[in-house]
């Protein structure tokens, strides 16, 4: 609710274009109560119905380790996105990567008027979301929908294990 | 005759460094990762002679005809290699993005010939045949195991400059990448004999591990006219993949002489697959490989 008033917003101010759709995300990073905790890598993507790979949204990993060559070490972790896209970039990318992030509720806006969604061409995709952690285990959630959407949509799919709740909502 | 031979291999392991007792041992390479990220990396392999995949109890694999490439098709040294009683390891410094080929070629070559009513025999790298076996040697028989034994991994993005073929012995060329493997996908390799496509050739995969299992669980694949095959994975693991041609006739009398050495140095090592110590049967040409196929 507390993103959903200035989307329609900033929407409004930035972007006078035919469709303003924006994908508002949120993903819970569960407390998990171990003696060696990490903070997991996540990835957030957008899958055509084949799942083959359309665009990156966001990439949280180590970046701020001495050394640089080191957060980049564990990405193949994210084995799904490595696979997809992952291993076909150069970390950091712009607009993308970003540091990990504590246990907690974490909303990303992405805004239809930039990248990637600005070049989205219409059709049925899927969210998806993995997340890998150090002496931890491995997740991948899955949300479809369409893009542009026609009505606003709302999913939220629990995770089991590395992810807490993941929601989605699209918005003509 | 058992006896004999086990005294000639004894003196042929200063040369041939395996025994003669290696039948129906598999050889195998297995590096750390396969699959990394970061683009300054290392993997450490370990190479071993044995029944059961992936352990050593048997015998190390030699490294003397071990020869690493890098993407940009150059060689890469070996570091810190070592050879123990039942591996050898090493390590691999992955210096640059691409796919790295880490291979042991040898070109094996196995004589009989008749020296005044006493037959002799001799195994040994075909670089070393010329030198060591009586060129005008009587009744002179020699037959040649072209075998080939690899993995590779990837930093990065996978790479194909690798897999540039030598058009010698059996040789891989990737549909899929050897390093772009998970279960459930479909994957597809050509295997080439002398360069062309090797047809109706039976290519044998088995998973590591196996010693926690009952069967062998070998999956067989053959290899179509245009010497593809395809297999797909259920389950993710390390997997050992051989090849071995029959034996081509006319590994008679050694008319011609052997052929000119291929790659592979002097230490020799044994055929590939099995091939006990015995009579020269033909020419053959074995590829072996490890891979990993990681879960979806």
């Amino acid at each position: 609710m507390r993103i959903r008033v200035p989307a329609a917003v900033t929407g409004l101010l930035t972007t006078p274009m035919m469709f303003a759709a924006d994908l508002e995300v949120s993903v819970e990073i569960p407390r998990i109560n171990v003696a060696e905790y990490h903070r997991p890598y996540i990835a957030m993507w957008i899958e055509k119905q084949d799942q083959s790979f359309a665009a990156n949204l966001a990439v949280w990993y180590d970046l701020q380790t001495a050394k640089a060559e080191k957060g980049t070490t564990w990405l193949k972790d994210l084995r799904m996105w490595w696979r997809k896209s992952g291993r076909e970039l150069t970390m950091p990318v712009d607009g993308v990567s970003g540091a990990t992030r504590p246990p907690g509720v974490h909303p990303v806006m992405f805004r239809g008027s930039k990248a990637p969604l600005a070049s989205l061409a219409p059709g049925a995709y899927h969210f998806v979301v993995e997340a890998s952690r150090e002496v931890g285990g491995r997740e991948v959630v899955r949300i479809p929908f369409q893009w542009p959407a026609k009505s606003a949509q709302q999913v939220k799919v629990q995770g089991q294990s590395e992810l807490g709740q993941v929601q989605m909502t699209v918005k003509p | 005759m058992t006896i004999r031979v086990s005294r000639l291999a004894a003196a042929i392991a200063l040369f041939a460094s395996l025994p003669a007792t290696m039948h129906a041992h598999r050889q195998w390479m297995l590096p750390s990762s396969t699959v990394l990220s970061n683009t300054d990396a290392w993997v450490t392999v370990d190479a071993a002679v044995s029944n059961g995949l992936f352990y050593f109890d048997h015998v190390p694999m030699r490294l003397t005809s071990l020869r690493i490439t890098g993407p940009d098709g150059l060689e890469r040294k070996p570091q810190n290699a070592a050879t123990g009683k039942y591996r050898s390891t090493f390590d691999v410094h992955l210096n640059g993005a691409g796919t790295y080929k880490i291979a042991i070629v040898q070109s094996t070559v196995f004589a009989t010939w008749d020296d005044a009513g006493q037959q002799k025999s001799w195994r040994g790298s075909a670089s070393d045949f010329a030198a060591q076996v009586p060129p005008a040697a009587a009744g002179l028989k020699t037959s040649k195991m072209n075998s080939r034994l690899e993995t590779f991994v990837t930093a990065g993005k996978p790479s194909n400059k690798v897999f540039e073929t030598t058009g010698v012995g059996l040789e891989l060329v990737p549909v899929t990448h050897p390093n772009d493997l998970v279960t459930g996908e479909a994957a597809t390799f050509q295997l080439l004999l002398d360069g062309k496509p090797a047809a109706g050739l039976e290519v044998t995969l088995i998973a590591g591990a196996s010693r926690y299992r009952d069967k062998e669980d070998e999956m067989k694949a053959k290899t179509g006219e245009d010497g593809k095959f395809s297999v797909t994975f259920k389950d993710p693991g390390m997997y050992w993949m051989n090849a071995t041609t029959a034996p081509a006739r006319g590994g008679g009398p050694a008319a011609g002489g052997p052929k000119p050495a291929i790659a592979g140095g002097p230490g020799a090592g044994g055929p590939g697959a099995g091939g006990p110590m015995r009579m020269p049967v033909g020419d053959r040409s074995s590829y072996t490989a490890t891979f990993e196929v990681l879960p979806q």
